[in-house]
């Protein structure tokens, strides 16, 4: 039997309890419709355009199946350039194709993206203005057991350094095919950015994608947390947890790194006071960078990054490799907490 | 249609201010620029089917592009002297807040520019997107380039020359200027690289050999020729068989004046074998 002074002291926790369960009732949630990948989603906007642009063109270097571009080949062969392995002369062809009113898609991983042809990204598309859109799969350690010759944490880091370069990550499937419309719409060479897996499709269908406006998810007081690519989901998964702990989590889902949305992010942080990045991107030159800067000329504040740290990959399966590399909810979890005793 | 002499008063002309422009800032690359004078004034005079002003997409005429950007000085003064920018601003080469920069670019908007190059390898493949975008234009214009000898170390190329032959872009002419010398020497001493003839057909290209590449009638000869083999189902190379510092006697036959500015004694010895034919800038 349980004395009466214990019962009410078991009441008071059990209502102690139920208090962060209530602020996560005003909690914004997001429903997932089903796993897909964002390269699908690529290949769909791509399928899309085909329809609907008739300057859209693609290449691709010997990865037809691996990006999704099958539809556009099978329904505008004119249209479509296998390149066969050999990605310096795709991103040469992609500048050449924009003179004369074309607008070229180049398909590959994103480390054959980016890495292997970084001078002709430069001189040919960058410096030359070419409105060439570099449409990168296979990004980050999420490409998974192929191991680190093939997964780029570095690749932000280099599309961003290009003066003039668009860089977008991309969170999902819908917003991916929502992303690969837009871009054809600006006018200026665009790496697009995303991922192997399937994962989490949660954002609506029927988006519509602005270049360089962040999106806020959820709503919060305690903690900022900007999110990029698949990190978003473990972003919100993570900010239900924090919810749950009594820590209120404003989650930002940042597709257009360059240019950043520094209103959002400075309006966000503001009322906060700390912000956690979480990218799947080495810390050197990724997201958290470049939203230190922002926050460093507007409004410093402390700030933990959720990234890979300066390391390569190896391999493994994706859900492994994002937990020993620490870029799941449980490592935005932990960088929150810690970033929330920071504060002053 | 100009005349021979027309043609080679402008090359001479061309010549002076190639010598002009690297003397007066000390920097530039005078050897290749010199031994290209003659190719580009019959081409831009010539052999190309150009409008008279500049947009960027080009539809419905020849187009070129220069691979080995560094012999900017001659591509800078023949479309000066084509009507593209005005002549003076050729006194701006390499200056600061200058349109005519090191090596040619489209950033400040210079007319007659269509890529960057500098940066060596990159310009074939380039053409072949731009030759590629004229197919689906139904534009029957063609596409020409310019290269290097020895800019065909760079590995870029031969994936672009395998493409364009296995993807029968037959509306391009690739020429490569054959002058045998590179920045650390002959090509032959600084990396062999056998014959060019032999790989381009190899690749299955249309290989057609100027033998006097500093000769504007042979150029016109050959580049007809040229001309002829498009649209055959073939990429077409020119072998431009060309002296570096061609006009100026003591820049022949040697790879010395690559990257190197006359001084003032040199300048006035070059212009003394190059008379103003249509006046300086």
């Amino acid at each position: 039997m349980l004395s009466t002074k214990r019962k009410g002291l078991l009441k008071i926790k059990e209502l102690i309890k139920q208090i962060p369960t209530f602020v996560g009732i005003t909690m914004k949630t997001y429903t997932n419709t089903g796993n897909k990948d964002t390269r699908s989603g690529f290949g769909a906007g791509l399928t899309e355009l085909g329809q609907t642009n008739e300057k859209v063109v693609a290449l691709c270097a010997d990865l037809i199946g691996s990006l999704k571009m099958d539809d556009f080949k099978k329904n505008h062969p004119e249209r479509f350039f296998q390149v066969g392995i050999a990605e310096a002369n795709m991103i040469g062809m992609a500048a050449g194709l924009t003179i004369g009113g074309k607008i070229p898609f180049t398909g590959t991983f994103a480390n054959f993206s980016t890495g292997r042809v970084y001078d002709q990204i430069r001189q040919s598309v960058a410096y030359s203005d070419k409105n060439v859109k570099i449409c990168a799969s296979h990004a980050g350690l999420t490409l998974g057991e192929d191991g680190a010759t093939h997964q780029i944490l570095e690749d932000i880091g280099l599309m961003k350094m290009l003066p003039g370069m668009t860089v977008i990550n991309t969170c999902d499937y819908n917003q991916t095919k929502a992303a690969t419309i837009a871009i054809a719409e600006h006018q200026g060479p665009v790496y697009l950015r995303f991922g192997r897996p399937s994962v989490p499709n949660f954002t609506a269908e029927d988006q519509k994608f602005e270049i360089g406006k962040a999106l806020q998810l959820t709503e919060g007081a305690d903690v900022t947390i900007v999110a990029t690519g698949h990190l978003v989901w473990e972003a919100l998964e993570a900010a239900k947890v924090l919810n749950e702990k009594g820590i209120s989590a404003e989650v930002i889902n940042i597709h257009t790194i360059k240019p950043l949305d520094d209103e959002a992010i400075i309006k966000s942080v503001k009322k906060t006071g700390c912000v956690v990045t979480a990218e799947e991107h080495n810390y050197l030159g990724g997201l958290g960078e470049s939203v230190a800067r922002v926050l460093s000329l507007n409004h410093p504040t402390p700030q933990e990054f959720v990234a890979t740290q300066d390391t390569f990959g190896e391999s493994g399966t994706p859900a492994q490799l994002m937990d020993k590399y620490g870029l799941n909810s449980a490592s935005i979890i932990k960088a929150a907490e810690k970033v929330v005793k920071r504060k002053k | 249609m100009s005349n021979t002499q027309q043609l080679e008063d402008l090359t001479t002309q061309v010549r002076r201010d190639i010598l002009r422009m690297v003397h007066k800032v000390n920097s530039g690359h005078p050897g290749g620029s010199l031994g290209c004078a003659e190719f580009f004034v019959a081409l831009y005079k010539e052999i190309m089917d150009r409008k008279d002003t500049f947009d960027m997409d080009g539809i419905g005429e020849d187009l070129f592009f220069l691979s080995n950007g560094h012999i900017s000085p001659v591509f800078y003064s023949v479309l000066a002297r084509t009507g593209y920018f005005p002549v003076e601003e050729l006194n701006t080469f390499r200056l600061i807040d200058s349109r005519l920069q090191g090596h040619p670019t489209t950033h400040e908007g210079l007319p007659g520019i269509r890529v960057a190059s500098g940066s060596l390898g990159q310009g074939m493949s380039v053409a072949i997107g731009a030759a590629q975008a004229k197919k689906l234009n139904n534009d029957t214009h063609l596409i020409y380039s310019l290269h290097g000898d020895g800019e065909l170390q760079e590995g870029q190329n031969w994936e672009a020359i395998m493409y364009a032959s296995g993807n029968n872009v037959d509306n391009l002419i690739s020429t490569i200027d054959l002058n045998g010398q590179q920045i650390d020497g002959a090509t032959d001493d600084v990396l062999p690289m056998g014959s060019i003839k032999d790989k381009f057909e190899a690749f299955g290209w249309t290989v057609v050999e100027i033998n006097q590449g500093n000769n504007i009638e042979a150029i016109l000869e050959g580049m007809a020729v040229a001309k002829s083999k498009t649209g055959k189902g073939k990429p077409v190379c020119v072998l431009l068989k060309t002296v570096m510092g061609n006009g100026v006697d003591f820049m022949m036959h040697t790879h010395a004046w690559h990257g190197k500015a006359p001084n003032d004694e040199q300048l006035a010895i070059g212009l003394e074998q190059n008379a103003e034919t249509l006046g300086d800038y």
